[in-house]
């Protein structure tokens, strides 16, 4: 049997484009999802915000999961959970193994990506210092106390104000920990403000901003303190400024990595930028048939956004099925002033229906701004914000008649309103 | 009474208990450590020289070229990772051309076989990364990398199938002499032997005047590393030195069995033989250093850094011989103490045979080992493995597919992992990208079922390094 679509990850992503695809018109669609069951990382969020864009309501990480796990159900759409997917070959042959169907060589006419992303390490950023346990990345923190049941240390500084580290401040507090510090290298957090109201001012808990962690001491194989000292433009620690924190846990919340390790693989095309695979307007791959959404083409802030990119992957892989190949001549995007990707990288006028979303993110703090959409020099359009965050993802709409007026490609650009 | 004791149970104390184990003899290994392989074995540069570096003449030159031969073969057996893939000392001047000359000519005194001075656009070819400042280079074919811990490991598993037994967490406080031998004091716990061997790395100054005078000192010299993630590792096919200092071989860049690239160290003499600490200078020479071979590496791709230390001393060679009656050294074994481990396992069974242990051979030791490595497979053979024991169709470690029957396997191996880094040592659970963030929680709840522990009681890595400190509500009340 040749499958119309499997999509790998049961996160959100995956979720929301199996259930899409099955509303277009897929019939034999399979989720493969590696954890025991599916939702994803979702799963582990027991905090609530999910859903204020999607459902108009707070719903918390199981549930928000639990209303696509419940669409799924009057589909016939499979799922094969605690199971692996170990390649893709571009004839979209998928081998996976699992203790329970042992290894398996399933076909499809379409796949679609949504494993999701990883968090940063110790390593990947070279903490200096000893090397003890204690240093956990948030996200395992937060799996080892919500779905394990488990307080992985009761004194904790969190380096990087990402929202995992910041929900996860506040749960330890909680749990009974004593937070001491949240310190993030950038001089803004990289997280929603609204979490930092919430996790970090309501439990009077310090932000340390244009901070970071030099130094990690253990006493008997656990950590003991850590060495936290300002740093400059450049983030270089400047000398003398450093403060030492007696603790015996550090959670690190400094950046997520997407995925994409079947992708690369797979000798997807790759954007260096985000860490994705490049995919155009209907979140196609440069491997005709295989799309990919959700975190495993950029990080996103909220899921709820995940869930609306999925869709749009789902209801693709159907069309590519039912219809056959997406057609047109891709126009680029291009990466303008303060700009520091977008997603899609690639457009085919002729796929638009409507409008088309692009997300792209900021590389620094804006005020009172506004983001030009230039092709050839020429502006076709310019959009108005109050506020831009290198932690808030921007979405555009961009018409499909105004991309009737581009010219092989779109730049997108950012700028502060006064400067007009 | 034991035959043998050996002291430590790092490299060269587990190729010396494997050598023993081959005989008709009572041998006991005394470990500090609540596992093997912890101190330089498991934090070093992977290399197995070929054996130019070492003066002619010297045991160290002997035993580095017998070392480098039998590493192939006992790999093999032994189903360590090993990969031949031959060295080359780079050079960046003239002065430094010389150098190559003088190894070139070191290496052959030595039998270093097939060594060959390249020049500057040689090198290229075999190594299109190389700095283009390169003039020329020494090529050894024979040096090859190697996973350390896991020949270590792998020794004293063949050790103990062989009866050895290995006691861990027994870190030797007192030493006397007794009628016939020795009595040797770990904590509470006493070994009676007629014969020790000192295997005791940093401490191997410490163990020897326990008994003799004073004949060497080390000094710990503590070197930084990066390991990079995979994409990393086409940057050296070979292992790429710059030409030794009179710190050591300097700052290389190389592939590592497990398919990483591995950069580093730099070399700084420290009070403390047992602190591993990574430093900002540290990493900053290094990166500095490395990138005068291989300008493109891209540190972004790092997933780990650790420092290791090495056991060197103020003995120009390896300190192998009789300290007193019937103790043997095996100290200040600096590089290349792992290339030369398993000659040194050799060298100190006929030491210990010219000062009157018996030799009775065992009609049949256990002399190979064997791992299921589910990703090496081949589609087949993972097909059948599946079949055989489901567990190895649960993948657990996603970074670097490891199964959970893998994780059971190394679980229950001769010398059973009770944390989650013995484990990861044992099946590379942990050793990919994530650094076990994904899979360290799961590895965790496999290691408390298999040994019947609380979760509570897994360690992390060394004794005192706890991961959980309650279950959840319990700090809560408590505060």
């Amino acid at each position: 049997m040749t499958y119309d679509l499997i999509v790998i990850g049961g996160g959100p992503a995956g979720l929301a484009a199996a259930v899409s695809a099955s509303e277009n018109g897929l019939k034999n669609i399979l989720i493969v999802e590696r954890d025991r069951e599916l939702g994803g990382i979702l799963n582990q969020c027991i905090h609530n915000g999910f859903g204020l864009h999607r459902f108009k309501e707070e719903l918390s990480g199981p549930e928000y999961a639990r209303r696509f796990i419940e669409m799924l159900k009057n589909t016939a759409v499979s799922v094969l959970t605690d199971a692996m997917v170990l390649d893709i070959a571009p004839d979209r042959t998928v081998r996976v193994v699992s203790a329970q169907h042992g290894y398996q060589t399933l076909a499809a006419k379409s796949v679609v990506l949504a494993m999701g992303c990883r968090e940063r390490t110790r390593g990947a950023i070279g903490i200096p210092g000893d090397r003890p346990s204690g240093v956990f990345t948030a996200g395992t923190a937060q799996r080892y106390l919500n779905l394990e049941g488990y307080m992985c240390g009761r004194r904790v500084v969190i380096l990087g104000s990402g929202d995992i580290g910041l929900i996860m401040a506040r749960r330890m507090t909680l749990e009974g920990a004593k937070v001491l510090a949240c310190v993030e290298v950038m001089p803004y957090s990289g997280g929603l403000t609204r979490n930092i109201v919430q996790c970090l001012h309501d439990f009077d808990i310090p932000l340390y901003l244009s901070h970071t962690v030099t130094d990690i001491t253990a006493t008997n194989g656990r950590v003991s303190s850590v060495t936290v000292a300002q740093v400059d433009e450049r983030r270089a620690p400047i000398p003398g400024t450093e403060m030492h924190f007696d603790c015996d846990t550090l959670l690190l919340s400094v950046g997520l990595i997407p995925e994409n390790e079947l992708t690369r693989a797979a000798g997807i095309a790759i954007d260096p930028r985000t860490n994705g695979p490049v995919v155009f307007e209907n979140m196609e791959t440069s491997m005709p048939g295989v799309f990919a959404c959700g975190n495993v083409v950029h990080v996103h802030d909220l899921v709820d956004y995940v869930s609306a990119e999925s869709e749009r992957a789902g209801k693709a892989a159907a069309r590519f099925v039912l219809n056959g190949d997406a057609q047109g001549e891709p126009i680029e995007l291009h990466n303008g002033n303060a700009v520091s990707y977008t997603v899609p990288q690639k457009l085919r006028r002729e796929n638009v229906e409507k409008v088309a979303d692009v997300f792209f993110r900021v590389r620094r703090i804006f005020g009172a701004s506004v983001i030009n959409v230039t092709s050839g020099g020429q502006a076709l359009a310019s959009y108005k914000r109050e506020r831009m965050a290198p932690g808030e993802m921007e979405h555009l709409l961009l018409p499909a008649a105004l991309l009737q007026k581009a010219s092989g490609e779109i730049t997108i650009s950012c700028e502060e309103a006064d400067c007009k | 009474m034991y035959d043998v004791a050996v002291i430590g149970c790092g490299i060269i104390g587990a190729a010396t208990a494997f050598s023993l184990s081959m005989y008709q003899l009572n041998v006991v290994v005394l470990e500090r450590e609540n596992d093997v392989a912890l101190g330089a074995t498991r934090a070093n540069s992977a290399i197995i020289h070929a054996g130019y570096d070492p003066e002619p003449g010297t045991k160290m030159a002997r035993l580095n070229v017998r070392g480098c031969e039998m590493a192939q073969a006992l790999c093999a057996q032994l189903d360590v990772p090993y990969l031949n893939n031959g060295s080359l000392v780079l050079a960046f001047s003239e002065e430094e051309m010389a150098t190559v000359r003088e190894l070139y000519a070191r290496g052959e005194a030595n039998g270093v076989p097939g060594q060959r001075i390249l020049t500057g656009d040689e090198v290229r070819a075999m190594e299109p990364y190389v700095s283009n400042e390169v003039v020329g280079a020494l090529y050894a074919p024979s040096a090859g990398i190697v996973n350390p811990w896991e020949y270590a490991i792998a020794m004293a598993e063949v050790a103990v199938q062989n009866s050895v037994e290995v006691r861990l967490n027994a870190g030797v406080t007192a030493i006397a002499r007794i009628p016939g031998g020795y009595r040797i004091t770990a904590g509470d716990q006493t070994v009676d032997a007629r014969y020790v061997v000192n295997c005791a790395g940093v401490d191997s100054a410490v163990m020897h005047e326990m008994v003799a005078p004073k004949a060497f000192t080390i000094y710990p010299v503590r070197g930084d590393y990066y390991l990079m993630d995979k994409c990393e590792s086409v940057r050296a096919r070979r292992v790429l030195f710059q030409c030794p200092s009179a710190l050591g071989k300097g700052v290389l860049v190389s592939p590592t069995v497990h398919g990483n690239l591995i950069v580093g160290p730099d070399a700084v003499a420290c009070e403390d033989g047992h602190r591993v600490n990574t430093t900002a200078e540290g990493l900053a020479y290094v990166k500095k250093a490395a990138a005068r071979s291989v300008p493109s590496i891209d540190y972004r791709s790092a997933i780990r850094n650790f420092a290791g230390m090495r056991a060197n001393s103020d003995q120009k060679d390896f300190v192998i011989g009789m300290a007193a009656e019937n103790f043997l050294d095996l100290a200040g074994i600096k590089s290349p103490g792992l290339s030369s481990a398993p000659a040194i396992g050799e060298e100190a069974v006929k030491l210990l045979s010219e000062n009157g242990l018996a030799l009775t051979p065992k009609a049949n030791p256990v002399t190979t080992r064997k791992c299921v490595r589910f990703k090496s497979l081949s589609e087949d053979e993972k097909r059948e493995a599946v079949r055989r024991n489901p567990l190895y169709g649960r993948v657990i470690c996603r970074c670097e597919t490891i199964t959970e029957g893998e994780i059971v396997d190394a679980i229950h191996s001769p010398i059973p992992p009770c944390s989650l880094d013995g484990v990861k040592r044992r099946a590379g659970s942990g050793m990919g990208r994530c650094q076990g963030g994904f899979c360290g929680p799961r590895v965790l709840e496999i290691l408390a079922r298999e040994r019947k522990l609380d979760p509570t009681e897994i360690l992390k890595d060394r004794a005192g390094s706890w991961i959980l400190a309650c279950e959840t509500k319990e700090e809560a009340k408590r505060v």
